[in-house]
């Protein structure tokens, strides 16, 4: 069972989270600041982070930011629905996925499951590294290179790479990638897309000129090149 | 639609205000010109023409009695006599014509006078009878457009030097008062020529005075514009002390007074409106952390561990929590709407699969939901709020309704404005009631009575009517002729917009 890091100031979601995934069987670890939370996360070195958006001191937003700085750590935002601001900031520091609160225990679980869940292979018969102009994905290593530089993907990002690469050339609307690489219903926030996108073209794109791996068709989604 | 706003600028109109001031001046420039004119016209005329025929007058009467006529008349001597009378004509020429018995004779060609009317001639025989009028009597006669001016003279006997007798001899003179006419004529023309030019300068005046009186007027009417449309800081310069200063003077302290009592009502609306916000807010922390644990509850209460009661109330939590989450998360979703701080995440999406995808999340694939969604209708929607609307009014279907609900979905073409994509939802139920028609959207309205509490939050008609509206759409209720409630949720379908 993966080990669960839980940041959240507010005492009765803290134990009544911590209470509920640990009678999943989770091994979780429950911080009440971000400055503490950073510390547990050297020694407890948990699979994944459970942040909520408002702490008091330092805020979710910039605990992200620290953790994408040195790993890329699974991380789950806690947020209110219609903290919207709060949503897009925390996606564009990092955040692989988010929950709104109040939720279930085994709706926090399945988000749990799928941002950790690796992605299928896609079929047999592809090469397990395949290349693309600079870009060199190595499917069963999970690792992607750019001119012979490895790129730190943080895991939405990877497995968004992963499933456009899989088909390339084959436009993905926004609700099919919320459905596969998220695992989200069909009428999820197709923001997560959005931002996830903004943050791979950031570290797979050149930085001048348009992008060439991830392309947007508008009205109707993204899709891996045409190199 | 609302009222449409008009135009600011001023208009021309049919009989507004401008118009019938510019009439009025008119009218009272033409009267009091025309009158004096006519007046004028009248004095001047009268004094020519008496001037004229008094001239006359006297003048025939002076030549009758200096002429000695030899009676029994002869008509070629009489001829000469009148010639010579007729050479002596004043102020103009005229024509003297003799009637004697039955002899007729004239100075001129004919010797009988056109002009002369019967009654000139029945009035001088008269006076010729009785010798009452011996200084002649005359008439003004127009013939053939021409003025004549007639005199007829009885010549009589002196008697003595205080009777006279009559001759039998009337002499007629007849004279063209063409030159009389002419001048009339001319003061006639000089009064247009000069009411004219009055009444044209009058149009100056009367539009200063249209302009004076018009100006605060349209000032005020743009003000009650500005204000019906929502700027009520709107107010107008109070200048002088006339009527429409205190007219400008009013309406501004009415729109004060408006003013703050909207200000008054809005703020109070928005206190009501945040305190709701508020305490679905405030509701919602401990929540998170209750229905963490309903879980671990409802394995407890499976336990044998617990005695019955014990087990019965550890459910109870458990199943209102959870129902108070649901009635929480409704009513911060709907204190969004009311804050308008609800935002539309709009995407291209395809409407059909959309569909498909709301009923499969919530199970809803067996034979109690009918389906009609024809491929490749494509909308810009946004995905989550389109998925509570069709959820809720689906579940509201299959609740209040009967089974089994028909979703239809079609896209209609309107000749003003875009295209529209209708979603019907048709239960197989016994319909709304007629008297809850108008309420079925309203917030926490239960259509029966008797049941005080439904799985529903109470809030789902009327969240789903905000989803709808800011989309830009609309949603009716109604009943079908065969029973059966119909929701129909039209939204515009703008994808080209989308694309642009």
């Amino acid at each position: 069972m993966p080990r669960v890091l839980l940041i959240e100031d507010d005492p009765s979601v803290r134990e009544g989270v911590e209470l509920g995934l640990r009678r999943r069987g989770h091994d979780v670890r429950a911080a009440a600041t971000g400055e503490a939370g950073l510390v547990a996360l050297a020694e407890f070195r948990p699979d994944l982070l459970l942040l909520d958006l408002m702490l008091p001191g330092m805020n979710g937003v910039q605990v992200c930011r620290q953790v994408r700085e040195r790993s890329q750590l699974p991380i789950i935002m806690l947020t209110a629905r219609g903290d919207d601001f709060d949503v897009v900031i925390g996606l564009e520091a990092g955040a692989d996925d988010y929950i709104v609160k109040p939720a279930r225990p085994e709706v926090i679980e399945a988000r749990i499951r799928a941002v950790l869940r690796r992605l299928d292979d896609g079929g047999t018969g592809r090469p397990a590294i395949e290349v693309y102009g600079e870009l060199t994905i190595d499917r069963a290593g999970l690792t992607v290179t750019k001119a012979g530089r490895p790129l730190a993907l943080a895991p939405s990002e990877l497995k968004l790479l992963l499933h456009l690469a899989a088909a390339p050339e084959q436009v993905f609307s926004r609700q099919q990638l919320l459905e596969h690489v998220w695992e989200h219903s069909f009428h999820a926030d197709a923001r997560l897309v959005d931002a996830c996108v903004a943050r791979l073209r950031g570290k797979i794109e050149d930085t001048d000129g348009s992008p060439r791996y991830v392309q947007t068709l508008r009205g109707f989604g993204y899709r891996f090149g045409p190199l | 639609m609302t009222g449409g706003s008009r135009p600011g600028r001023p208009r021309i109109r049919a009989f507004g205000l401008r118009t019938r001031l510019l009439l009025a001046f008119l009218l009272v420039a033409a009267v009091s010109a025309g009158t004096t004119a006519a007046l004028t016209y009248r004095e001047a005329r009268n004094a020519l023409l008496e001037t004229a025929q008094d001239t006359a007058v006297a003048h025939f009467r002076e030549q009758v009695q200096l002429t000695g006529f030899g009676l029994p008349v002869g008509e070629e001597g009489m001829q000469d006599v009148l010639r010579d009378i007729a050479r002596k004509g004043k102020p103009h020429p005229w024509v003297v014509f003799a009637e004697y018995g039955s002899i007729r004779v004239s100075s001129g060609e004919h010797p009988v006078s056109t002009v002369i009317t019967p009654e000139l001639r029945r009035s001088a025989r008269a006076a010729g009878v009785t010798g009452a009028n011996p200084h002649g009597s005359f008439e003004r006669v127009v013939k053939d457009g021409v003025p004549y001016l007639t005199i007829a003279m009885p010549t009589v006997f002196k008697t003595s030097p205080d009777s006279v007798l009559p001759t039998g001899l009337v002499l007629y003179a007849v004279m063209r008062l063409t030159d009389e006419e002419l001048n009339v004529d001319a003061l006639l023309m000089a009064g247009r020529d000069g009411a004219l030019p009055g009444l044209a300068v009058a149009l100056v005046p009367a539009l200063v005075a249209a302009r004076s009186v018009l100006r605060p007027v349209r000032k005020l009417r743009e003000a009650a514009q500005h204000m019906g449309s929502g700027r009520l800081d709107t107010r107008i310069p109070v200048r002088g002390s006339d009527e429409l200063a205190d007219l400008a003077r009013t309406f501004n302290e009415t729109a004060a007074q408006l003013e703050r009592s909207v200000r008054e009502l809005r703020e109070a609306e928005a206190r009501a409106r945040r305190f709701a916000s508020d305490v679905s807010h405030e509701l919602r922390t401990p929540l998170a952390g209750m229905l963490a644990v309903t879980e671990v509850l409802d394995e407890g209460a499976d336990d044998d561990g617990l005695d019955a009661d014990t087990a019965r109330a550890v459910r109870l939590v458990s199943a209102e929590t959870g129902k108070l989450a649901v009635l929480v998360e409704d009513l911060m979703e709907i204190s969004r709407f009311d804050a308008r701080a609800a935002e539309l995440n709009a995407d291209e999406v395809d409407v059909a699969e959309a569909i498909r995808k709301t009923l499969g999340n919530r199970h809803w694939t067996d034979d109690r939901i009918r389906t009609e969604l024809p491929e490749g209708v494509r909308a810009r929607l946004d995905p989550r709020r389109f998925d509570v609307v069709i959820a809720n009014l689906v579940g509201n279907a299959l609740r209040h309704g009967g089974a089994p609900v028909t979703v239809r979905l079609r896209t209609e073409t309107r000749a003003q404005g875009p295209s529209v994509l209708i979603t019907d939802v048709v239960d197989s139920g016994p319909g709304i009631r007629p008297e809850s028609l108008p309420h079925i959207f309203d917030r926490f309205y239960k259509a029966d009575a008797a049941r005080t509490r439904s799985a529903g939050s109470g809030l789902g008609l009327a969240i789903t009517l905000e989803n709808v509206k800011l989309h830009g759409g609309t949603i009716h209720a109604g009943n079908r002729p065969g029973g059966g409630a119909v929701f129909a949720v039209e939204i515009p379908l703008n994808v080209e917009g989308a694309a642009g």
